[in-house]
C-alpha cells in the first residue's frame, strides 16, 4: 500500500537558474540531489538542497512558495521547460518527486516573460498582474451599501460558469506557457467572472477596456490562439473565456464611441 | 500591570452593538483624510479593513510580506462561512449562531463579542454577494447553504471547496480598487519588524523590504495588525509556510498583552507526515468521517503490514469502541486524542508510526464505488495526488494536525489592544472563538472585523487624537526601533553557526507537538519550559544565515520568524501550564471526565489569561480578565 515501502530512494541532477539580482546575468548551475523519497514534494526537494547549500556556506536557491497546496498562486517554477512542471492541473508545489526517475537531469527556471522580470534565482516580479486588477478587476461596492443578498438571484449556470473562471490563482503560468507571453487568459478569467454576475453589469464596459489597456501597457503579448495557457493552468481554466472577453471588448469599444451627453457629475438639488 | 478593560457596552445583549455604534465618537468626514492608518496584512481581515477605511476617507498604508495582497492564507479555507440568514427557514437566528459559537468555544469567549459577530454575519453575505463572490446557488438563483459541525441548522455559505479563496479575492478586488484610486498606499514584499510606541500610543512600524533589504520607518495615527495565526510554532501544520507570528510577537515585546496562547486547534483528519523533509500538512475535510471508519491495528506487530493483510478481528475500530453512541463522528478534539493514544501505544500505521486508517470499504459496499466518488471524489483525488494511493482500494491514512489558533493579541470590544492606537483583527486577535473555533467561523470573523467592526471603532480612538498630531518618523522612538532591528539583522548575518534555520524550526516544532500538542501534562509542559530556552541558546549560537542583508534573503527572513516562534512557544507552554483545566483545544490529561471529555474549572478559570512582557529573560506577568456570563448559562459541552 504505502509508497514508502514500495520505493527506493533515488537521485537526480538539478539544473537550476541562478541569478543574483534583476540586473545581473543569470546561468544554470548543476546540483546533485540524492536520497530522494518519491513522496517528497518538488519544493521539499528544493528545501533539502537549500539546507545542504547553507551548511556548506553557500547561498540557497531563492524560490517563491507559500501555501504549498495549490491555492495561493505564489509558486512559479518552469520545470523541464513546462510551467509548473509535469502533470496536469497542478501548481509547482503539487509536483511530487515520484514524477522523476533516478539519474534524471531536471531543469528548473523561473517563469519567463518580459512583463515578469526576475528578482532573484527563481523568484519573479508579477506586480503587473496586480496593476491590471487595480485598473478594473472589481465591482464597486462599499461596505455598508450592499442590498440584501437574495434580492438579486443569480442563475445557477451563470454562477457556476463564473466560478469556473474565478478559480484563477494568479500564478502567471498562462503567461509563461504562451510563446507571445500573453496575459489574455488571466485577464479573461477576471473579466468573465465579474461579467457573468448581474452585480458586475454596471462596470462591465469600463472594466474590460481598462484591464485590457493596462495589460497592453505592461508589455504582455498578443493572443494568437495557441491555447498553451489553458494547458498549463493549474486550475485548467478554459480558453473559451478569451473569446468571451474579446466579445466584451468589442461591444464595449463600440459603446464607448457613443458617449452620453452628460457624463460628468451633476450638482446636488 | 496592564489594565484590561474590555469596554463591553452596558445594556441587553442584543442591543449592545447597536447602542455602542450610536454612542461612540465619530470623525468628521473632512478630517478623515488627515488621519493615516497603517494596516499590516491583507488576508480577509486586513484587506477588508484597508479598503473599507480608505472608502471612509482615511489615508491608508497597507503592508504585506507577500508579493501580492492576494496570497494570504485565508485563501486556503475550504468549507464555508457561517451567517444567520435563516434562508433555509430551519429556525436559525442571530441568537442561535451566537449560542452555537459560544458553546463551541467551550464558554471561554466574551458574550458581547460573539453576539456582535453573529449580528454582522448577515451583512457579510450581503457585502460579498455585492462584490460578485460566486457563491453556490440553488436552481432558482438564490444562495445555497450546507450544514457544518457544531450546528443543527444549515447556515454555511460556500463557493465549491474554495470559499476562502473566493472571499479573499472579493476583499482583494476592493483593495485593488482603492489602491488603483490612490486611496491605499500598498507596500508588497514588506515585512513589519517592529511596532513603534510613542507616549504610550502605537504610532508606527518599522518595515523591511524583502527584495532590497531596505529598512524604513512609517508613522501613523493608528496601527492595525491583521497578520493571522501562529500555528507554525509547531513547524508542521496546515498553515502556509510563510505564516508567522512576527508582527504579534514584536507588538507583545512593545507591551501588547498576548491572550490565551495555549488555545490551539488540532484537526483530526490530515494526511500524515511521511518523512523528515516534510514541510506541510494537508487537511482532508472531516466530512469524510460521515462514511469512513477509523481503525488501527490491535497488535503493534501488525503496524507495518499492508492494511489488507490485517484480518478483521485484528483491527481496532477504536472510536466505535470508545464512543459507541457517537462512533466515528465524535467531536474533533476527542477523535484527535484517541488517534494519538493508539499511536502512543505503538499501533500507529506506517513507517513513522503516526497514522491511523480511515477505511471506506464498508461505504463502498453500501454505496458502490461511484456513490463514494460522488460524495468525496475531489478529496480522494487530493489524497491520491499527495500519496499516490487510491483510497478506493486501500484505506486512507490520517493523523491530526494543527490548523488554527484561537489565542492572539488581547483586544477590547473595540478590537483595540491594551496599547492605545494598536488594533488587532482576525486570527491575530484572541477575541471571538474562546478555546475552540467552529468550522466556517474563521472567515466570518475575519470579514466581520474588517468590513463591519473596525470602521466604527477606530473612529472612537482617532476622534480623541488631534489631526496632524502624529509624530514624525524622525522621532527618537522610531530611530531606536530601527537601530534595534538593524542590530538583529547584523547579528544573524554574522553568526558563525553551522545549521540552517529550518533545523531549529523543526526541532521547536517536534518539541511543541510532543509536549504542548493535543494532550498536555504538567510534567510535559515543565519539560518544554526547560528545553525551549536551551533551544533558543543553541539557535543563537549555532544558526547559519548565508547571504547579505541587502537583497532577497529568505534565510534571514526565516531566522527572524523562528526566533519569534521560539519565544511564542515558550509563552504557549507557560500558558498551558498555568491553565489547570481542560477546555476546547486545550486538553490537560489531569483534567478530564471519565469519557475523555474536557473538564473545565469554571470557578478558577473562567477568565482570559493575557500575558504581559517584562523584558528579556524575565518571566512575563499573567493578567486576568474575568469572563462574566450574564445571558447564557455555562454548561458541560455535550454533543452526544
Ligand atoms: S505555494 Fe501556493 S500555489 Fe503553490
Amino acid at each position: 500500500m504505502v509508497a514508502e515501502h514500495s520505493s527506493k530512494n533515488f537521485g537526480i541532477t538539478l539544473r537550476v537558474w541562478r541569478q543574483a539580482g534583476p540586473t545581473q546575468p543569470g546561468r544554470f548551475v548543476d546540483y546533485q540531489s540524492q536520497d530522494l523519497n518519491p513522496n517528497m514534494s518538488f519544493l521539499e526537494m528544493l528545501d533539502v538542497v537549500n539546507d545542504e547549500l547553507t551548511r556548506k556556506g553557500e547561498e540557497p536557491i531563492a524560490f517563491a512558495h507559500d501555501c504549498r497546496e495549490g491555492i495561493c498562486g505564489t509558486c512559479a517554477c518552469t520545470i523541464n521547460g513546462k510551467p509548473h512542471g509535469p502533470g496536469k492541473g497542478v501548481a509547482t508545489c503539487q509536483v511530487y518527486m515520484r514524477a522523476f526517475r533516478d539519474g534524471d537531469v531536471v531543469t528548473v527556471e523561473p517563469f519567463r516573460a518580459a512583463a515578469f522580470p526576475v528578482i532573484k534565482d527563481l523568484v519573479i516580479d508579477r506586480s503587473a498582474f496586480d496593476r491590471i486588477q487595480q485598473a478594473g478587476g472589481f465591482i464597486t461596492a462599499r461596505a455598508g451599501s450592499a442590498p440584501e443578498a437574495n434580492a438579486l438571484p443569480v442563475p445557477k449556470p451563470d454562477a457556476d460558469l463564473a466560478m469556473d473562471a474565478a478559480v484563477c490563482i494568479g500564478c502567471g503560468a498562462c503567461v509563461a506557457a504562451c510563446k507571445n507571453a500573453s496575459a489574455m487568459l488571466f485577464v479573461a478569467a477576471k473579466v468573465s467572472h465579474l461579467g457573468l454576475m448581474p452585480q458586475g453589469q454596471a462596470e462591465r464596459d469600463r472594466r474590460v477596456l481598462a484591464m485590457v489597456g493596462v495589460m497592453d501597457a505592461e508589455g504582455f503579448g498578443n493572443c494568437t490562439n495557441q491555447y498553451e495557457c489553458s494547458a498549463a493552468c493549474p486550475k485548467l481554466i478554459s480558453h473559451d473565456f478569451i473569446a468571451r472577453m474579446n466579445r466584451d471588448y468589442f461591444t464595449a469599444s463600440l459603446r464607448a464611441a457613443v458617449k452620453p451627453a452628460s457624463s460628468g457629475a451633476s450638482g446636488g438639488a | 500591570m496592564a489594565t484590561l478593560d474590555s469596554k463591553i457596552p452596558s445594556g441587553p445583549l442584543a442591543d449592545k452593538w447597536r447602542k455602542h455604534k450610536t454612542e461612540i465618537k465619530l470623525v468628521n468626514p473632512s478630517n478623515k483624510r488627515k488621519y493615516e492608518v497603517i494596516v499590516v496584512g491583507a488576508g480577509l481581515a486586513g484587506a477588508s479593513a484597508a479598503s473599507t477605511l480608505a472608502d471612509l476617507g482615511y489615508k491608508v498604508k497597507n503592508f504585506v510580506f507577500h508579493d501580492s495582497p492576494r496570497r494570504a492564507h485565508s485563501i486556503a479555507a475550504q468549507g464555508g462561512i457561517n451567517a444567520a440568514k435563516n434562508y433555509q427557514n430551519d429556525g436559525d437566528s442571530v441568537h442561535r449562531l451566537f449560542y452555537d459559537t459560544l458553546k463551541g468555544g467551550d464558554y471561554r469567549a466574551r458574550e458581547a463579542n460573539v453576539h456582535r459577530l453573529a449580528e454582522v454575519s448577515v451583512n457579510i453575505i450581503d457585502q460579498c454577494a455585492a462584490l460578485g463572490v460566486p457563491f453556490a446557488r440553488e436552481y432558482g438563483g438564490l444562495l445555497a447553504n450546507r450544514s457544518f459541525g457544531g450546528a443543527q441548522v444549515s447556515r454555511t455559505f460556500y463557493a465549491r471547496g474554495q470559499t476562502g479563496q473566493q472571499l479573499l479575492l472579493g476583499a482583494y478586488s476592493s483593495l485593488s480598487r482603492t489602491v488603483g484610486a490612490g486611496l491605499v498606499d500598498l507596500h508588497t514584499h514588506s515585512e513589519m519588524l517592529d511596532l513603534v510606541v510613542v507616549n504610550g500610543h502605537a504610532k508606527g512600524i518599522i518595515v523591511r523590504n524583502l527584495i532590497t533589504g531596505e529598512i524604513s520607518r512609517h508613522s501613523a495615527d493608528a496601527v492595525i495588525l491583521a497578520t493571522g495565526g501562529y500555528g507554525n510554532v509547531y513547524n508542521l501544520s496546515t498553515y502556509a509556510r510563510g505564516s508567522n507570528a512576527t508582527a504579534i510577537m514584536r507588538a507583545y515585546r512593545r507591551g501588547a498583552c498576548l491572550a490565551n496562547p495555549c488555545y490551539t486547534q488540532i484537526h483530526p483528519t490530515c494526511i500524515p507526515v511521511s518523512g523528515d523533509y516534510q514541510s506541510k500538512l494537508t487537511l482532508m475535510s472531516e466530512s469524510l468521517r460521515n462514511d469512513g471508519r477509523v481503525w488501527a491495528p490491535k497488535n503493534p506487530a501488525d503496524r507495518l503490514k499492508a492494511p489488507g493483510e490485517i484480518a478483521e478481528q485484528d483491527r481496532d475500530y477504536f472510536l466505535e469502541r470508545l464512543y459507541p453512541s457517537f462512533g466515528n463522528l465524535c467531536p474533533r478534539d476527542v477523535a484527535s486524542r484517541a488517534a494519538k493514544r493508539a499511536c502512543d501505544e505503538g499501533r500507529g500505521a506506517g513507517e513513522s508510526g503516526l497514522g491511523v486508517y480511515l477505511d471506506f470499504a464498508d461505504a463502498i459496499k453500501r454505496l458502490g464505488e461511484n456513490g463514494v466518488r460522488e460524495r468525496y471524489g475531489n478529496l480522494f483525488d487530493i489524497y491520491h495526488e499527495i500519496t499516490a494511493e487510491s483510497a478506493y482500494q486501500t484505506p486512507m491514512r490520517i493523523y491530526p494536525a494543527v490548523h488554527y489558533t484561537m489565542g492572539g493579541l488581547w483586544v477590547d470590544y473595540n478590537l483595540m489592544s491594551n496599547i492605545p492606537g494598536l488594533f488587532v483583527l482576525g486570527e491575530a486577535n484572541f477575541s471571538d472563538h474562546g478555546s475552540n473555533r467552529l468550522g466556517a467561523s474563521a472567515l466570518m470573523q475575519g470579514l466581520a472585523d474588517g468590513y463591519f467592526v473596525i470602521p466604527y471603532t477606530i473612529g472612537d480612538y482617532l476622534a480623541g487624537q488631534k489631526p496632524g498630531s502624529r509624530p514624525s518618523a524622525d522621532a527618537a522612538e522610531f530611530k531606536t526601533a530601527e537601530d534595534e532591528i538593524r542590530g538583529v539583522t547584523t547579528r544573524f548575518l554574522a553568526s558563525k553557526g553551522k545549521e540552517p534555520v529550518s533545523h531549529f524550526h523543526k526541532r521547536l516544532g517536534k518539541l511543541m507537538w510532543e509536549y504542548c500538542g493535543m494532550a498536555r501534562t504538567k510534567q510535559g509542559l515543565e519539560t518544554a519550559l526547560q528545553k525551549i530556552p536551551a533551544l533558543r541558546e543553541e539557535f543563537q549560537t549555532n544558526v547559519k544565515v548565508p547571504g547579505s542583508g541587502d537583497t532577497l534573503n529568505q534565510s534571514l527572513e526565516q531566522a527572524g520568524r523562528v526566533a519569534d516562534f521560539i519565544d511564542l512557544g515558550e509563552l504557549l507552554a507557560r500558558d498551558a501550564l498555568a491553565r489547570e483545566e481542560s477546555c476546547g483545544g486545550h486538553f490537560r490529561e489531569e483534567h478530564q471526565h471519565p469519557d475523555g471529555e474536557c473538564k473545565r474549572d469554571d470557578d478558577q478559570f473562567s477568565h482570559v489569561a493575557a500575558w504581559e512582557y517584562q523584558g528579556e529573560g524575565r518571566a512575563p506577568v499573567r493578567n486576568v480578565e474575568a469572563l462574566n456570563y450574564e445571558f447564557v448559562k455555562m454548561s458541560v459541552r455535550n454533543y452526544k
